[in-house]
């Protein structure tokens, strides 16, 4: 048996030093080819008919027009009769032509009746939704600090003691907090490039989940999943949105076996912002009740928002977040919505909770006036979930204070509106917290060692923008003691090794596993050979900087290729599987993190615009792989953050259910300018290596909703209510804040 | 009941009917025509339009080379760079200029490949993000890997043919010029901040 490990902290030559990216110069020159670049020989392209009400019946849909148009070669109802469509873009019917402009033109010819239903998108007013029976409750909980002599089952008891910790409370905040529906609006949209090989599907699918795509197709089109391939060698965005094979994939590989030609299918820039997925909306009336330190003692919200035609929403659980009071009561109600159907955005739930929670937290700093940093710190006795077995009070602590030196928040804090204002510019401080699973899942990896010393890998795993191949190679290339350039990694392929999904932050934990599991595997069988032939014993020895050499100095060894040609004729193959129903505690990956984040920014009184001037965050994440591609993570999720709480939100028309912001150049995102100075620290301290490697792409993204509203709210003195901070936003809650 | 394509939407303005009217064709022709080159597509554009085959063939001056494509008057350069020559560095992502992810170069500038008609860059020099790559790749796609100016990297070769037209013009620019003249690419993973520091970087090198 092989004891996997990672090597001893401060000991490993390739992992956890900076690496630029192996396909790096590939993306950069326009040498990667996504799924949208499958260019195939006789290739036609097809186009989607989108619903154009929000909510109707379809009376009927005629295709013959279409069918005999211009270069048309296939038209397909996704539709049918009596069919009630439920929101806005929803699939109606596809196309396939010899050219976009053909297939565009054709969808113009398709025939259908609607009859239009009534309409309702407002997310933000429950009492609206109420009226119009639109509600549904997604469930409430009560619990109050128990003493020996209290009846734990009494309801009754429990809301006269959350009023008793109400009453008795040093100051209570109460407030309305919100965050709009955004979208995942991926550069590249969502779409496939399908073919036929006889009975056998190939699909170019721009997929988060390589792996577990074949069997979605399967499914769709009535074949085995062994007859299906797909192939995602890059991805232009997913943020949790492409996990499936999706009703336009099907569509595409059916279209495909229909003309006998290939056929590429990608949603038009309207249709990924309008069907392809979105995060839902988090509104939130609360009372929050703390002692004269800032140290809450008792919590009453009720939340609700959107996921679309379907409940969903930010779940019960997560709100209040993170730091959870002894005494609390929640309710979350789902409106139902004719809307754009959610899906996982990056850190479901918690990015919404932090930003209806945390702020309200640091209301409670504003009214006591005191500093919103010790009024976190005050609270983290409460800290949820446990990190290890432990509470992650510790771990935010340490955080925090390394955060606060590096943002300098001492020297710059002021109380909440008390700041200098240079002419109509005040500026402010805020700051949040979060923590998220990312622990590795089911994956396995396949190592080939030639006997001329090359190595590949193999798994069906694929590069979110995560660096996947790069991190792969760099295990590999430490346990086999060899430069990352003598590895190639290949990915992006059903037909290989069975691997993870790319969602969760789970990337990175699970094919380190596997990798590391694969390669040390194959090392050993290595080290046996070599032993024998430089007459030592297997475990004295190592693979070392091109060598398996002994251990300790011993001039015995022989270089890589010499051991690799004592594998005679063949490759040797091993494959490494993590699978953590069956693998507890692995010394190699671990779960949970912690992150805190500070932002600075600088508001306009006058126009309501909100500038970034320093974002400061600090994070952990076990062992790291790569610290350059992990600090590339935490870079864009501050910015993805910036992104939702300052600009970006879906608009919708309350009469008709049109998403009216539908194109880039109405939804709202920043631009290089926008994002201010932003400073990222991987928070490492041997402790977390010991642990292994844990997930990073959602942490970082859950609490820049938060810091940047405390922050605005620090420099104004007022609240701003819901998220984004437009301008028009700002300045509604200063003109309130007047007249109060 | 459909949003219009980019296609169909230069269509509405210049269609191929008017064209195919003879008079649109030669104003047509009049207003694409600048640069060596013209007469030529001009000349064959009116023997199509004679022949009613609706489509041209043009020379196309793409990374130095010359190309002979099959265009309709509604193709794209961008159509016709991803489709065509299989260059497909510059990437679909917007119905209009505001994401810059199909920027390339033509005559030293940077237009977005999405909104000029292929027939319109005739006689003149394109160059795309490809020539910017191969063997000796140029400072600025070397940067954004010491840089890490990248993730799913959709975004990526527009963002660096913006930037190597960018600092052509201003090779000595600041951090607060590079701040300020870069707003036209869109990044959805957020890579903004290492791409100021992969174009600082440019600057610092010379090149």
């Amino acid at each position: 048996m092989v004891a996997y490990n990672w090597p001893k902290y401060g000991e490993a030559a390739v992992v956890g030093k900076e690496h630029d990216r192996i396909d790096g110069l590939e993306k950069a020159t326009g040498a990667a080819k996504y799924t949208y670049d499958i260019n195939l020989k006789g290739m036609l392209f097809a186009k989607i008919l989108g619903c154009p009400h929000a909510h109707c019946k379809i009376r009927s849909i005629k295709l013959d027009a279409a069918k005999k148009a211009d270069r048309v070669h296939a038209v397909m109802a996704l539709k049918k009769e009596d069919d009630e469509v439920l929101w806005q873009g929803d699939e109606i019917a596809v196309v396939a032509a010899e050219t976009e402009a053909a297939a565009a033109a054709a969808l113009e010819k398709i025939e259908v009746e609607y009859e239009v239903l009534e309409v309702f998108v407002d997310d933000g007013d429950l009492e609206a939704a109420e009226k119009a029976k639109r509600t549904k409750g997604a469930g409430d909980e009560i619990a109050v600090a128990m003493e020996a002599e209290d009846d734990v089952d009494e309801d009754e008891f429990n809301v006269a003691e959350l009023e008793r910790q109400f009453k008795t409370a040093a100051a209570v905040v109460e407030g309305d907090y919100g965050i709009s529906v955004i979208t995942h609006c991926c550069l590249e949209p969502h779409g496939t490039t399908c073919h036929w090989d006889g009975d056998k599907l190939i699909a170019y699918l721009s997929t988060q989940n390589v792996s577990g795509t074949p069997p979605q197709f399967g499914t769709g089109l009535e074949i085995p999943a062994s007859d299906v391939t797909v192939i995602c060698n890059f991805i232009g965005g997913g943020f949790g949105s492409k996990f499936a094979a999706d009703t336009w994939g099907v569509a595409c590989a059916k279209l495909a076996k229909e003309t006998g030609r290939p056929v590429k299918l990608m949603l038009d820039r309207d249709q990924e912002l309008k069907v392809a997925g979105c995060r839902p909306s988090g509104f939130m009336k609360v009372r929050v009740g703390a002692d004269k330190e800032g140290y809450v003692t008792c919590w009453d919200s009720s939340h609700w928002g959107t996921a679309g035609a379907k409940p969903g929403g930010v779940q019960l659980k997560n709100v209040p977040y993170v730091l959870l009071p002894k005494n609390y009561r929640r309710k979350q109600t789902s409106i139902i919505t004719n809307c754009g159907p959610d899906r996982a955005w990056r850190a479901p739930n918690h990015p919404q909770a932090a930003a209806l929670s945390l702020t309200a937290l640091d209301d409670v700093a504003a009214k006591l006036g005191l500093d919103s940093y010790d009024v976190f710190m005050k609270n983290l006795v409460n800290a949820t979930p446990k990190k290890m077995g432990k509470s992650m009070a510790d771990t935010y602590e340490q955080q925090m204070k390394r955060a606060a030196e590096l943002m300098d928040w001492k020297a710059k804090w002021h109380a909440h509106g008390k700041g200098k204002a240079k002419g109509d510019v005040v500026t402010g401080l805020g700051m949040s917290l979060h923590t998220w699973g990312g622990g590795a899942v089911k994956c396995g990896c396949t190592v080939k060692v030639h006997p001329d010393g090359a190595v590949e890998a193999y798994l069906a795993s694929q590069d979110l923008g995560t660096g996947t191949r790069t991190v792969i190679a760099t295990v590999i290339a430490e346990t086999f003691g060899l430069p990352i350039s003598g590895v190639k990694v290949n990915i992006g392929n059903s037909s290989f090794t069975e691997a993870n999904p790319s969602g969760g932050s789970i990337t990175v934990g699970s094919v380190s596993e596997a990798s590391r599991r694969a390669s040390q595997e194959a090392v050993e069988i290595i080290f046996d050979l070599a032993a024998k032939k430089l007459g030592v014993d297997a475990d004295k020895l190592e693979a070392k900087a091109g060598r398996i050499q002994v251990r300790g100095g011993d001039r015995k060894s022989l270089s890589w290729q010499e051991a690799c040609r004592l594998l005679g004729m063949n490759a040797l193959e091993a494959t490494g599987k993590y699978d953590p129903s069956k693998i507890k505690d692995s010394p190699l990956s671990s779960s949970q993190v912690g992150g805190v984040q500070m932002a600075e920014v600088a508001v306009d009184r006058r126009t309501g615009v909100v500038k970034m001037k320093t974002f400061v965050a600090v994070q952990d994440m076990g062992l790291v792989i790569n610290p350059k591609t992990a600090k590339s993570q935490m870079y864009g999720a501050l910015i993805m953050g910036i992104a939702y709480a300052l600009f970006e939100e879906r608009i919708m028309d309350e009469q008709t259910g049109a998403f009216l912001n539908c194109e880039l150049s109405d939804y709202k995102l920043p631009r290089l300018g926008d994002v201010g100075e932003i400073v990222v620290d991987i928070w490492q301290p041997e402790s977390e290596y010991q642990r292994g490697v844990v997930g990073l792409g959602e942490p970082p993204v859950i609490s820049p909703g938060a810091a940047i509203s405390n922050a605005v709210c620090n420099a104004l003195g007022v609240r701003v209510p819901v998220l984004p901070l437009t301008p028009k936003r700002v300045l509604d809650a200063i003109q309130k804040g007047a007249k109060a | 009941m459909k949003d219009y394509t980019q296609d169909e939407r230069l269509d509405s303005s210049f269609s191929r009917r008017s064209f195919l009217r003879g008079s649109g064709a030669a104003a047509a022709a009049t207003a694409i025509a600048t640069g060596t080159g013209v007469v030529e597509a001009a000349d064959e554009a009116k023997t199509k339009i004679a022949s009613g085959a609706g489509t041209s063939r043009i020379k196309l001056t793409v990374n130095g080379k010359s190309h002979e494509v099959e265009v309709e008057t509604r193709s794209t350069l961008l159509d016709v760079l991803r489709y065509q020559l299989d260059l497909t560095g510059a990437k679909p992502v917007s119905i209009d200029e505001s994401s810059g992810a199909c920027t390339v170069i033509m005559d030293g500038k940077p237009i977005s490949a999405n909104t000029k008609l292929a027939m319109q860059c005739v006689g003149k020099r394109v160059q795309t993000v490809e020539s910017l790559g191969g063997s000796k790749p140029d400072a600025v796609p070397v940067a954004f890997v010491k840089h890490d100016a990248m993730q799913c990297g959709f975004c990526t070769p527009g963002f660096v043919v913006a930037v190597r037209a960018f600092l052509d013009k201003n090779p000595q620019a600041s951090e607060q010029d590079i701040r300020q003249g870069l707003n036209g690419n869109i990044c959805r993973c957020g890579t903004y901040a290492n791409v100021i520091q992969a174009a600082i970087d440019v600057v610092k090198g010379g090149k």
